[in-house]
């Protein structure tokens, strides 16, 4: 486990690494004068000049590439030009906010997938297993934005359940509060984040349970489930105990991969729901061309994805220790 | 072909994708309104026999506006994923067949490309090239090119080990032949397969980036815009946004299913398991 782990790290590293020169290159992929493309045409020499210099566009590339990981490594993701802070500020006050509802996102995801997956491999061919696919087919068909202005619609607008917009307490604080003997805020804070984290939620349950599904029709029909029931084990302890347990390792696989693709997602859903994480700074960075935010957020969210990742690579040797003695 | 016919997804697929198809090449043919012209006794209203799917609150009929938006849409996804094909298809193609360290460096590559997610990435391209349906197209090939390198990779390195290759070799074909005569062909099935599924994922990415105002600009009537206007008038005429979301909805359903029912089909095992239940002819 130790050396998988240290193997794991490893490779770990240089990806790091790696992203942060994708990310240094982005600025130079523009095309021409980076400097007056984002002061646009009107600019004056002078502006330009000093762009180039505050960005250190004068400077040759290899030494603006050690310049550049000489401030990542002392934490500088470097200064927003047009909310005039530091990069790394703007993105830790959001993130918090982001990743609460991707995490809360995934946890509604497996749970749901999980069951739909299951009840449709059980009875496969069955009524069950045609509306869970329908279920599945049209979830993954779905944009999730669309997907969100309908929960909003029906929760918020018609049955007037939850609030539209906006954010209650942080989670964390809301939970320590329900704790001291204050549940209302952690209710508030729940009822503001359910429809986010179901609008994301919902879409990628769709994708978890076609594969879970899939996964179970295999595990049921191989030769130790059979002797398990042959043994005179109960069907259900059977299907819980042996089959789901075999059946879920691809899910972990798929949960990792898909953070990604949650992670955008996120990013949709704050602009519906007035969720003040990093979606409504991402758009209005590019929008203004603010590169440096651009690069710093894009780099946060490969850092996260790699780190899901990595954990979901332990987690799979954990529970699967072919994968570590292989 | 009766195969191909008792495959409901497959089936479905195909209508729906070829419906979409036709109203995106001949949308300008479709219908009596202009995507500008305005009916301001109208607006707002639901599908009428004058507007069969209603009009925004310029009175604009949404019928037309979404059928010019489907020849955006689907022009900007078929652009980025035959783009990320060809690309991919060669990256995939040049890496499996000649190994080594050339493999290791494209591969890599790969891995630093997948380590992004993906709609992040492609937003944080179009910061970098600019709104607009040319760099939306590029800046989604950029993000879609690794899937078809992968699996192009993974068929090569399976049939170059193969005998036809090796008596290819021996009768002194050059690599380029090999690749492009011999292996390349086996790469088709799979391939279109990605390519049709990754359509209806590039119609999200696009709505969505539009939807945000990144995509596409206004007034040009893109899905994700027609989506995202809409929420305006959601709390008194859902009914702009409920359409537009369906168009999206529909259409990538129809890739989706086409996509799933053509793996089935040139799948063998597929067809194995249909022989074991005997439904297959």
């Amino acid at each position: 486990m130790l050396s998988y782990t240290l193997r794991r790290l490893a490779f770990f590293a240089p990806m790091l690494v790696g992203m942060a020169v994708v990310v240094f290159a982005l600025m130079h992929v523009i095309p021409g004068d980076p400097a007056r493309v984002l002061l646009g045409e009107d600019a004056t020499p002078e502006a330009v000049a000093n762009l180039r210099a505050s960005l250190g566009l004068d400077r040759p590339w290899p030494v603006q590439l050690a310049a550049f990981f000489g401030r990542l490594a002392a934490g500088d993701l470097g200064r927003s030009m047009f909310l005039n802070d530091s990069v790394a500020n703007l993105i830790l006050a959001r993130l918090p906010a982001t990743m609460e509802i991707a995490i809360l996102a995934v946890l509604l995801s497996v749970l749901l997938g999980v069951t739909l997956g299951v009840a449709a491999a059980v009875r496969q061919g069955s009524p069950v297993d045609v509306a869970c696919m329908m279920f599945a087919q049209l979830g993954v068909s779905m944009p999730v934005f669309w997907l969100g202005i309908l929960i909003m619609y029906v929760f918020a607008v018609e049955l007037r359940w939850l609030p539209s917009i906006g954010r209650g307490a942080p989670l964390p604080d809301a939970l320590w509060a329900a704790l001291t003997g204050n549940p209302a805020v952690l209710l508030d804070s729940l009822s503001h984040l359910i429809m986010p984290a179901l609008t994301l939620g919902l879409t990628n349950a769709a994708l978890v349970s076609r594969v879970v599904r899939t996964s179970m029709l295999e595990v049921l029909s191989s030769d130790f489930v059979r002797t398990a029931r042959a043994k005179g084990l109960r069907r259900i302890r059977v299907l819980l105990h042996h089959a789901l347990r075999n059946a879920l390792l691809p899910v972990v696989t798929v949960v990792g991969w898909q953070f990604g693709a949650l992670l955008g997602g996120a990013l949709l859903t704050e602009g519906i729901f007035g969720w003040p994480g990093l979606g409504q700074l991402t758009v209005n960075a590019i929008s203004q061309r603010d590169i440096q935010l651009v690069q710093g957020i894009l780099l946060t969210f490969a850092c996260v994805f790699a780190l899901v990742n990595l954990a979901v690579d332990l987690l799979y040797c954990v529970i699967d220790p072919r994968v570590r003695l292989g | 072909m009766r195969r191909a016919l008792a495959n409901t997804p497959l089936l479905v697929g195909a209508v729906i994708v070829a419906s979409v198809l036709l109203i995106a090449l001949f949308h300008p043919f479709l219908s009596p309104y202009q995507v500008e012209q305005m009916d301001m006794a109208n607006r707002l209203s639901g599908p009428t026999a004058r507007h069969w799917l209603g009009t925004d609150n310029f009175g604009r009929d949404l019928w037309t506006r979404l059928a010019h938006g489907s020849a955006i849409s689907l022009g900007v996804a078929l652009a980025a994923v035959a783009f990320a094909m060809v690309f991919g298809t060669v990256v995939g193609l040049v890496s499996g067949y000649l190994g080594g360290w050339v493999d290791m460096l494209l591969m890599r590559v790969v891995d630093l490309f997948l380590g992004f997610p993906q709609l992040v990435f492609a937003m944080a391209l179009i910061a970098i090239l600019g709104p607009g349906p040319v760099n939306l197209a590029l800046a989604l090939m950029a993000v879609f090119w690794t899937q078809y390198a992968r699996v192009v990779r993974a068929i090569v390195l399976t049939e170059r080990a193969r005998e036809y290759v090796r008596a290819a070799q021996a009768i002194g074909a050059g690599p380029l032949r090999i690749m492009v005569v011999h292996i390349l062909p086996n790469a088709f099935g799979p391939v279109t397969v990605l390519a049709t599924l990754g359509v209806g994922t590039a119609i999200v990415a696009e709505s969505g980036l539009s939807f945000l105002g990144l995509g596409v600009q206004p007034p040009t009537p893109t899905w994700g815009w027609t989506l995202a206007y809409g929420l305006r008038f959601l709390r008194s005429d859902p009914w702009m946004s409920t359409v537009a979301g369906l168009a999206i909805m529909i259409t990538v359903l129809g890739f989706n299913l086409l996509g799933d029912g053509l793996r089935d089909h040139l799948d063998p095992r597929g067809l194995t398991g249909r022989v074991r239940a005997g439904r297959a002819p």
